[in-house]
């Protein structure tokens, strides 16, 4: 840009008397405050990262791991070919016939679950790892064949009926887990950090010095997250119910007001601790403090009933405890919002106590 | 502009702010009339700042009264933050916003007031439209700063160290925006540590240190009061320990003598007469003379005549 000192525009005469009020057509700032919300956020490709990519990696990546696998197919090995025969009788055993050496080696290091040697007498001997269940699985099967080779008739017919239902799997209970996770974590991070360094900035007191109405601010940020909220939830819930087949049973409205009164108690929350942190290192440190045992207890990853009774009742009472039951019971169960009564009551009294409290703390500078 | 002709728009009366046990503003009284560019001139912590918050309504004064446009803050904030054009010391707008959309935020807070774009050619920021306000300079920025003080066509401007850390150009850039406003009537509060901004843009000064008024006029009364026109500086190299002062200081047109840091400040009145009286003077005393420097009385004098000390203590 050019630098000249001149300055072109108004001719001195027009500027010599104060001009008249000039009316440029101005919007509603409640709509510009929003708009500069999701400017700020959509600008940010780290932001963008952490709200939208991350947790579909995670579940992507957690779903394919601890996938559901067809029983797998077990291996071992023998040194005679009768038996390999016998064995091979069976679907789930992969059976290899190797020289005495090269068994005991295989064995040793694991590559193989059973090493089925022929005994005096026309025995057999198993050799395998009684602490290891697929030890423990291989000798079963590997008797049944060599049994049923022999001869056995079994005296009781037997037939099986598979069952594997979506909804019990670990993707099931994880996206649910992700989503209150995602839910707590944009919510805090989101208004956590953008009011910490609005203040750092000095751009709240900026703000305050105009006539700007003071709840439009903290309403600004109310409307973004709820717009956010359709984007977020949409991007994960879609991505588990397409890909992973994901059940959502309950009612898509319970589900948006679950998710919506859990975003308010954790903005309630994010507020709060933003309320008078001046630096984005305390609010980073005092916003880890708070969500860090939460992403433990509350039962993303794992169950939460997994810690001993007596923290039960604390744990429960954790927002994210509830948010997460809440979702679970809502998409793996269908349950309407009567049965999570007592999550949304938990919910609540987070909202309705932080959020009073996080407006009487609150500073503008 | 003569000050006393028109009526006081902003009257500050036995102002006192103190913040812990440092008192910031100690019984300030201020008057500045309409249409008048009025600066608050001092040192750093002389409580320039604070004493503009509280004018601007952002800080609390501990006493003392502030009337504003015949308003108070107590009692007509809504309609007083819709007269009033602020730009703060160290605001830093949204990196990832651009120009355009920052103006149009600030403008869409007031009911009346000039187009975002109007205003964003006014401050010279049209090319930067949707330049991110990340990616400006310093005189960019703070050419936005006085874009989103002026989007709601205001009756009384206040700029806290409007060019504090531009460079000349960028601060003579916004000086002649200054100066525009000041055509335009607009009444303008600023505070600054320049003596030259003072100089230049303001018709009254009022010279602040220890949270007090301790000079008050225009410029030019201000220099004119301390009775010297130029000012003579020098440095004797290793000698100055061993000159004799006391006959620089009988020497004709001095008015003032005073050493700092091995420099010797000769306030004088006559330069032509008491410059070659000077070095008639150094050679008697076989000083040599490694600098020599004059420039005309300025308000640093004024301040450093009142305080014994700099506007700027570097």
């Amino acid at each position: 840009m050019s630098d000249t000192t001149a300055i072109p525009g108004i001719p001195a005469k027009e500027m010599a008397a104060k001009a008249p009020r000039m009316d440029g057509a101005a919007s509603h700032p409640l709509v510009e405050l929003t708009l500069t919300r999701f400017r700020e956020f959509l600008r940010e490709p780290e932001a963008m990262f952490w709200v939208f990519i991350f947790p579909i990696l995670l579940a992507a990546g957690l779903g394919v791991a601890f996938r559901n696998r067809p029983a797998d197919v077990l291996k071992v090995a023998t040194v005679t070919p009768q038996l390999a025969q016998a064995l091979r009788q069976d679907k789930l055993l992969d059976v290899q016939q190797l020289s005495a050496p090269a068994a005991e080696e295989a064995l040793r290091t694991g590559k193989i679950a059973l090493l089925a040697e022929p005994g005096a007498d026309g025995a057999v001997v198993y050799r395998y790892d009684d602490t290891n269940p697929e030890g423990r699985t291989a000798r079963m099967l590997a008797d049944r064949a060599v049994e049923k080779a022999a001869g056995r008739v079994d005296p009781v017919a037997a037939a099986d009926r598979l069952l594997r239902e979506p909804g019990s799997r670990y993707i099931d209970f994880l996206i649910p887990g992700l989503l209150g996770m995602n839910l707590m974590g944009s919510a805090i991070w989101g208004m956590g950090f953008a009011i910490v360094d609005a203040r750092r900035r000095k751009l709240m007191k900026r703000l305050i010095a105009t006539p700007m109405p003071r709840p439009y601010y903290l309403l600004s940020f109310l409307l973004s997250r709820l717009v956010m909220l359709v984007i977020e939830v949409g991007f994960l819930l879609g991505f588990g119910v397409l890909v992973f087949k994901v059940p959502a049973r309950g009612s898509v409205i319970d589900l948006a007001a679950i998710c919506v009164l859990t975003s308010l108690s954790f903005g309630a929350l994010g507020l709060l601790i933003a309320s008078r942190v001046k630096t984005i290192e305390a609010a980073s440190g005092l916003m880890n403090l708070v969500m860090m045992p939460m992403w433990i207890v509350s039962g993303v990853f794992f169950s939460a009933q997994r810690f001993p009774d007596v923290v039960q009742p604390l744990i429960k009472a954790l927002p994210l405890t509830a948010a997460i039951d809440a979702l679970r019971a809502n998409m793996l169960q269908g349950a309407g919002l009567a049965q999570v009564s007592g999550q949304l009551l938990v919910l609540s009294v987070w909202l309705v106590v932080c959020f009073p409290i996080a407006l009487k703390l609150f500073r503008w500078r | 502009m003569p000050s006393t002709s028109t009526t006081a728009t902003l009257r500050v009366r036995n102002l006192r702010k103190a913040f812990k046990d440092v008192v910031a503003v100690d019984g300030l009284d201020l008057e500045v009339g309409a249409g008048e560019c009025f600066g608050l001139l001092g040192p750093n912590g002389a409580g320039k700042t604070t004493t503009i918050e509280i004018c601007e309504g952002l800080t609390e004064a501990d006493s003392g009264e502030v009337e504003l446009l015949g308003l108070h803050w107590s009692a007509n904030a809504g309609e007083l933050r819709q007269r009033l054009g602020i730009q703060l010391q160290e605001t830093q707008f949204p990196d990832k916003v651009t120009v355009f959309e920052t103006i149009s935020l600030f403008r869409s807070f007031f009911r009346h007031g000039p187009a975002p774009v109007d205003v964003m050619t006014l401050v010279q920021l049209a090319e930067k439209r949707n330049a991110r306000v990340g990616g400006l300079s310093g005189g960019q920025k703070q050419r936005l700063a006085l874009a989103c003080a002026l989007v709601g066509d205001p009756d009384f401007l206040f700029l806290d160290e409007p060019t504090t850390g531009l460079d000349p150009q960028a601060r003579r850039q916004l000086w002649d925006l200054i100066e525009q406003f000041k055509l335009q009537g607009r009444t303008i509060l600023l505070t600054t540590h320049y003596m030259d901004e003072a100089e230049r843009l303001c018709d009254r000064v009022a010279i602040m240190d220890h949270g007090k008024t301790i000079a008050l006029g225009s410029p030019r009364e201000l220099i004119a009061s301390i009775g010297v026109e130029h000012v003579v500086e020098f440095s004797a190299g290793g000698a100055a320990r061993a000159l004799e002062l006391a006959a620089l200081r009988s020497l004709e047109g001095v008015r003032e003598v005073q050493t700092q840091n091995g420099t010797v400040l000769l306030q004088v009145t006559a330069l032509h007469r008491t410059v070659p009286a000077l070095l008639g003077e150094l050679a008697r005393q076989g000083v040599p003379l490694t600098e020599l420097r004059t420039h005309s009385a300025s308000l640093e004098d004024v301040f450093v005549t009142l305080t014994g000390r700099h506007l700027r203590d570097e």
